[in-house]
């Protein structure tokens, strides 16, 4: 039987405490490039050029566009451009109510708009004061996890695809990802009807009830989906060639990643162990005992390392859970019969949850209209590419567009 | 009462107001010139070590009719408690600026050029204060509440990605 990670053995790192946190210390303290040089200053021979990257590229994963400044093929100074993708959302939210709102952040992180619902709803409930009912809180709990597995899956997929050709011709990986994503947009869809976006959470609990079957569906997609992960691995955790484009490649410094407000499996890979699901517990993620996969080296690598983790999680969670889901109602209030039937009480509150991509939180100001005064999105991808003016100087172009898919941003969250 | 919150009252006494706040939540105002010296004491020696968000407020319309009209919101997060605490900040009206935090952390740089961007509000000493989510032709600030939510701008200024003409650098 050959060890499937040989060339992964835990190896206890060298830990330095740093405002009560332990971190890794060979990852802590990085030097710091300065953001802000001042091109006319580099080395006057050099021969340096500026390269412009998007935001049309299949590389910047949506519309984010870089510019980048080299020397030869070594970028000293990476100026990201947010925006493009901007659309109001935090404006049309101010002029909607709560019923209305929820089919917009759908479309705010469209990889996992399920967390991005959950977020919006769980706002309006604390503010209400209202508890969906349990078996909501396990449905919404199964939900988040299966959406995490399909944001994992696509991220895996184009990640593999950004370092091209090396790995079994090119697009194998994307497409078996897309294959097991699609499994389980399978399950989704059968629940909700809808493939993308849900519109599957309400205020006070979910829009739609178990449709017969589903359980079994549900664990039968759990095996498969485990079996292909093995595959994955497979192709990936010892192949020469992705760890050469990964390992030791746009290593991410713990202290900057707190500074840079960085979550998810970012912060994660760079040894801090924080994840809200654990930490304060949400839906029904008090009853399972969630294991959060950590890793030190901070690299993209780690990055990889941690998500897959994440992924056999998820199964894992996923499976403990749909085979108890409580009997009772799917929601607390009665269905709404027009869109003013959530009456706002004036106050303010903010939810934050654990996105596949960090903390996703929503800031909510109500004033005691049916339509909040300000509704604000805390996008954790935003804080992601805000990373990138740090960790592309000194990387090649090649290694640059492998460091923007380690981070996993979705542009129309970011720009919203 | 927690005790970060305690700390930062025994050390600013009358200058941090706790604020009423729903659902257990934390929420102090702080007057702008108090603003950087409370944020840093709370990730310094609270160890609310990541600023989550930086949120705009505008009250205009409001029943109560606030004055200041603007404010802006901190929230930060610790990560070994898992405190969270909000610093409301009133924006006075005649400067509509405050002091910049990017220094204390980089998140401070984006979000700041963000609550420019959609709201107007400068902020001192910040490296670097462009839109960053609307083009940088757009005018007046769309999250205001006096910006119509119909109004369209036409913005495809072809000049905006040339490399060498460019007004902004983020």
């Amino acid at each position: 039987m050959v060890d499937a990670h040989p060339s992964h053995e835990p190896v206890a790192p060298a830990l330095v405490e740093v405002s009560g946190l332990s971190l890794p210390a060979a990852i802590t303290h990085l030097p710091r490039p300065d953001p802000y040089l001042n091109v006319e200053d580099y080395e006057p021979e050099a021969d340096a050029m500026a390269l412009n990257m998007g935001p049309q590229h299949p590389s910047t994963h949506g519309v984010l566009r870089l510019k980048l400044f080299l020397d030869g093929e070594i970028c000293f100074k990476a100026v990201p451009y947010v925006g493009y993708l901007h659309r109001g959302v935090e404006k049309l939210l101010e002029n909607r109510t709560a019923i209305q709102s929820v089919p917009y952040v759908d479309k705010n992180d469209y990889v996992s708009p399920l967390t991005g619902e959950l977020a919006l709803v769980m706002a309006y409930e604390a503010l209400l004061d209202v508890e969906p009912p349990p078996r909501a809180q396990v449905l919404r709990t199964i939900l988040m996890e299966l959406q995490r597995i399909a944001s994992h899956h696509l991220w895996l997929g184009t990640f593999c695809l950004d370092m091209g050709g090396a790995l079994g011709g090119g697009s194998s990986v994307f497409l078996y990802n897309f294959r097991e994503r699609e499994l389980i947009l399978d399950l989704l869809e059968a629940l909700t009807g809808q493939r993308m976006h849900y519109n599957a959470l309400m205020v006070g609990g979910n829009r739609h009830d178990v449709p017969p079957g589903w359980e079994e569906k549900v664990l039968a997609t759990m095996d498969r989906v485990e079996d292909r992960l093995a595959e994955y691995e497979a192709m990936t955790v010892d192949n020469h060639i992705f760890r050469s484009r990964t390992v030791g490649v746009g290593v991410l410094d713990p202290l900057l990643a707190l500074e840079a407000g960085a979550g998810g499996a970012n912060l994660r890979a760079s040894g801090v162990d924080h994840d809200l699901r654990r930490d304060a517990p949400y839906a029904a993620y008090g009853q399972v005992d969630v294991r959060i996969p950590v890793e030190t080296a901070g690299d993209c690598y780690a990055r990889f390392l941690v998500r897959i983790a994440e992924m056999r999680e998820a199964i894992r969670i996923v499976r403990l859970l749909v085979s108890g889901i409580p009997e009772g109602p799917i929601g607390a209030l009665k269905p709404p019969r027009h869109v003013n039937a959530v009456k706002l009480p004036p106050g303010e509150v903010y939810v934050g949850i654990e996105s596949p991509r960090g903390e996703l939180g929503t800031y909510l100001i109500s004033d005691g209209s049916p339509i909040p005064v300000r509704v604000k999105i805390r996008p954790p991808s935003l804080h992601a590419v805000s990373l990138l003016p740090y960790l592309c100087v000194g990387a090649t172009v090649s290694d640059i567009v492998v460091i923007l898919g380690s981070l996993d941003p979705i542009l129309g969250e970011v720009d919203r | 009462m927690d005790a970060p919150l305690d700390r930062l009252l025994a050390r600013f006494e009358e200058r941090v107001r706790v604020l009423p706040a729903l659902a257990g939540q934390t929420a102090v105002e702080v007057a702008p010139a108090d603003l950087v010296e409370v944020v840093a004491f709370l990730r310094d020696e609270a160890g609310f070590d990541v600023l989550l968000d930086l949120v705009g407020v505008d009250r205009l319309g409001h029943p109560e009719a606030p004055t200041p009209r603007f404010e802006v919101l901190y929230h930060l997060k610790s990560l070994a408690g898992g405190a969270r605490v909000r610093v409301h900040v009133p924006v006075p009206d005649d400067t509509l600026e405050l002091p910049s935090c990017w220094r204390l952390w980089h998140a401070a740089n984006w979000l700041e050029r963000e609550v420019w961007d959609l709201f107007g509000i400068r902020f001192a000493g910040h490296p670097n204060l462009c839109r960053i989510l609307c083009h940088h032709r757009f005018e007046g600030h769309a999250l205001r509440r006096d910006y119509p939510i119909g109004r369209r701008q036409r913005l495809d200024a072809p000049e905006a990605f040339l490399l060498t003409d460019d007004p902004e650098w983020a």
